[in-house]
């Protein structure tokens, strides 16, 4: 068994400053985004009482779902006894858990009363996937600490396989939750259907290998340390396979629905005639998210900047495939009275219009950097990165 | 000179006191009796409400104008962000051109799926039935709004102020149309139904469901109604006529 | 130690004059009509217990009329001027006094009314 020298990266040194500087500032901005919507209120914001959920969710879910597929690096090598990977699996745990912050942190200030974290973390509806979220979600900062303690710390090598186990099944778990937040809800017919936790769970895997494959290159790059070809080929193929499963689970949740009458119009609105919804679906979540990658990692000679290019793909193609799902879905009105042409000053049976602003992107972004500085301090902080990223094999 | 009355006299007086007075007792008799003080509300109970859509007219916000009134509702001049516990809906079939009207507001479902979504248990069905936000605890996270079929729930997107003393209700947290419980719990009627009834339309109805002698149930009982997506199998409170 | 003495002295008259001691110093605020349910040392002490015991009994329960209801608090302690009533949160009013003086934030009013109601409707 090679034995992998893991090496702390240097902190305080001019670029890494800078780094810190520019995601620092974005924090920032997203921290005055977040005064400002909380203190207006939200009429400020695109979201109304037609889409509740706006385009914080989205990075919120976005980033949410990728962090438990960050963990799938460290899965394979550890559940699955890969041992490829198992140089990535520290890297890996970290970067879930730095997602995940990112994402709740997101969600959390985008509530309506977020002085009130404490009551939701206190009063609990187990009837609700929402509650049950919560704690999933908490759990995962605990099990995945605890994995990445045991790949840290020699003498907890007892419990890394059980910890391994445990993240990965919590893993599955959290994100079958996560889609069934959309799943169970009988209201909506963009989404009301059980393949939206499988569904979810190949997103995750997609998006959490790219975000993955796009900081280990960055990392690779400005640290100068190698990588192996190899390894990243095989991540690249693994990156393929996902999408295409992710382009699976969304044609059966389409082809099931369209041959739903009652679907009718919902679907046709989102395959169709919804404007920046179908351009969105086809153009950004099959295409860029999809067939593009697919195209660019099934070939047995891909480039590092084939991979690069795919994984920005996958996450340009994730961002459009999240927004359509949770605002696309919201914007089609609500079928009180099915085949009647509706109008209220309550915007019923109209397409509810949506316009993101400043200031809800800013706090997305915000919650990107976080993640970002937190997965910055880690590497800075701990030993998480291989010396040599990857095999020692002859570099590209 | 006095005279006894005879019993004839006797029995005229009495008949035409009791035809004077028989028809005020049955229109002044409330619908409900306004709940001692201390006594919680009880599953005894089923409020809810018959609207006859026919008597609906397209152009008539009564019941509207009366919930904004008697909740505080403020008019911003913002219809996407402003809170509506009431709405008429203007429904037309296209294929016949048949239009209606009718007012939608919370049905107050047996089966809230609002109730089941949310994580701190804020929305919540009353044990009589009637189902609330506990604005105590909610934390704004406008899940309950994703849930409802009836779009029945608003966001207070801003600041409130003139609150009315029976309808607290503040930024950040989600309403609803509570059937006016505070008037209910007084022995009232909802402020819609009053309204409605003011026009001289009365094409709403209140009363207790569970209670097989209230008029509502009679007349459900006599009279065919239907609900909103009753196939969603929530079976609201709020009964139907005409659509 | 006769320097220390005299700015001793001057400290204390400085305080006696500025009014720090404790039997004066205190929120002031308007006098309520009426009599409390419970008396000011209970009340002062435990009033947000029972306002949050309360809550849920009226909220979720439905229990009307009860002993600690807020809207009861407001209809008694608020002051009424040109007859307007001022709001029981503004300053200098009931609840601000205390809450400023102690510098504990509350919550009740973002959602509840800061006057007494007109009445039943």
């Amino acid at each position: 068994m090679k034995r992998i020298d893991y090496v702390a990266v240097r902190a305080w040194t001019p670029g890494w400053l800078m780094l810190m500087a520019g995601l620092a500032v974005i924090v920032a901005l997203a921290g005055a985004a977040v005064l400002y919507m909380e203190h207006q209120g939200h009429h400020v914001t695109g979201m109304t009482n037609q889409v509740v959920w706006g385009m914080p969710h989205v990075f919120a879910i976005f980033l949410i779902v990728a962090a438990s597929g960050a963990l799938n690096v460290a899965s394979i090598g550890s559940v699955f006894g890969r041992e490829p990977y198992q140089p990535l699996g520290r890297l890996s745990a970290l970067l879930a858990m730095a997602l995940l912050a990112g994402g709740l942190g997101v969600l959390v200030l985008d509530l309506g009363r977020p002085d009130r974290l404490i009551v939701a973390m206190t009063h609990f509806n187990f009837k609700s996937i929402f509650a049950w979220n919560v704690i999933l979600y908490s759990g995962f900062f605990a099990v995945v600490g605890v994995y990445l303690w045991t790949m840290l710390d020699w003498k907890m090598k007892r419990a890394y396989k059980p910890a391994a186990i445990t993240a990965f099944v919590w893993r599955l778990v959290l994100t079958t939750g996560t889609g069934s937040i959309f799943g169970f809800l009988l209201a909506r017919d963009a989404y009301n259907s059980a393949v939206m936790a499988p569904l979810f769970i190949a997103m995750s895997f997609a998006f959490g290998l790219a975000l993955f494959n796009l900081f280990l290159l960055g990392a690779a790059t400005a640290l100068e340390r190698s990588l192996s070809l190899d390894l990243l080929r095989r991540m690249g193929k693994l990156l393929a396979l996902f999408a295409a499963a992710n382009l699976y689970f969304v044609a059966l949740q389409h082809g099931t629905a369209l041959y739903m009458a009652d679907r009718g119009p919902v679907e046709a609105f989102i395959l169709m005639n919804g404007g920046i919804y179908t351009i969105l679906f086809w153009g950004g979540q099959v295409l860029l998210g999809g067939i593009v990658p697919m195209a660019l990692l099934f070939r047995s000679q891909a480039t590092r900047c084939h991979i690069r290019f795919a994984s920005l793909m996958v996450v340009a193609g994730g961002l459009a495939q999240v927004y359509v799902i949770l605002i696309g879905g919201q914007a089609f009105p609500l079928g009180l009275f099915p085949g009647m042409e509706v109008s209220s000053s309550f915007m019923d049976g109209q397409v509810a219009a949506y316009a993101p602003t400043l200031a809800e992107i800013l706090l997305g972004l915000g919650g990107c950097a976080l993640a970002l500085v937190i997965t910055i301090v880690g590497i800075s902080a701990f030993r998480i990165l291989p010396a040599q990223l990857g095999a020692t094999e002859a570099r590209e | 000179m006095t005279q006894a009355p005879s019993r004839r006299d006797l029995l005229k007086g009495a008949a035409l006191g009791a035809v004077a007075i028989a028809p005020g007792l049955t229109l002044i008799a409330p619908a409900v009796q306004a709940r001692p003080a201390g006594i919680p509300a009880s599953a005894v109970n089923r409020w809810g409400l018959l609207i006859d859509t026919s008597k609906c007219d397209s152009g008539c916000t009564a019941c509207v104008d009366a919930c904004k009134t008697e909740m505080g509702l403020p008019a911003l001049d913002r219809p996407a962000t402003d809170a509506q516990y009431i709405r008429k809906v203007d429904v037309k079939d296209p294929k016949t051109g048949h239009q209606h009207s009718l007012p939608v507001m919370c049905q107050h479902c047996a089966k809230p799926p609002c109730v089941d979504v949310c994580p701190t248990g804020a929305s919540m069905k009353r044990a009589d039935g009637i189902v609330l936000v506990d604005r105590h605890i909610c934390i704004g996270c406008r899940y309950c709004m994703m849930a409802c079929p009836y779009k029945a729930r608003s966001f207070a997107h801003e600041d409130q102020s003139n609150q009315k003393a029976h309808n607290p209700r503040g930024k950040g947290c989600v309403e609803g149309c509570t059937l006016c419980v505070h008037r209910i719990d007084a022995g009232g009627r909802p402020a819609c139904v009053e309204a409605c009834a003011d026009t001289g339309r009365a094409a709403m109805i209140f009363g207790d469901l569970n209670d097989p002698n209230s008029e509502i149930s009679r007349r459900l009982s006599k009279e065919a109604s239907s609900r909103i997506r009753a196939d969603l199998g929530l079976d609201p409170a709020i009964r139907y006529q005409g659509i | 130690m006769g320097m220390r003495a005299v700015m001793l002295a001057l400290l204390l008259v400085l305080m006696q004059w500025q009014g720090a001691w404790a039997a004066e110093a205190g929120p002031q605020f308007p006098k309520a009509q009426g009599q409390c349910v419970e008396d000011a040392g209970t009340m002062r002490r435990h009033h947000f217990d029972f306002l949050k015991h309360q809550r849920d009994d009226t909220m979720r329960s439905g229990i009307r009329g009860a002993k600690h209801s807020l809207k009861e608090c407001v209809s008694c302690h608020a002051v009424h001027k040109d007859g307007k009533a001022v709001p029981v949160n503004a300053p200098g009013q009931f609840c601000a006094s205390c809450h400023d003086y102690a510098a504990v934030s509350m919550d009740c009013f973002t959602c509840h009314a800061t006057t007494p109601g007109e009445g039943k409707p």
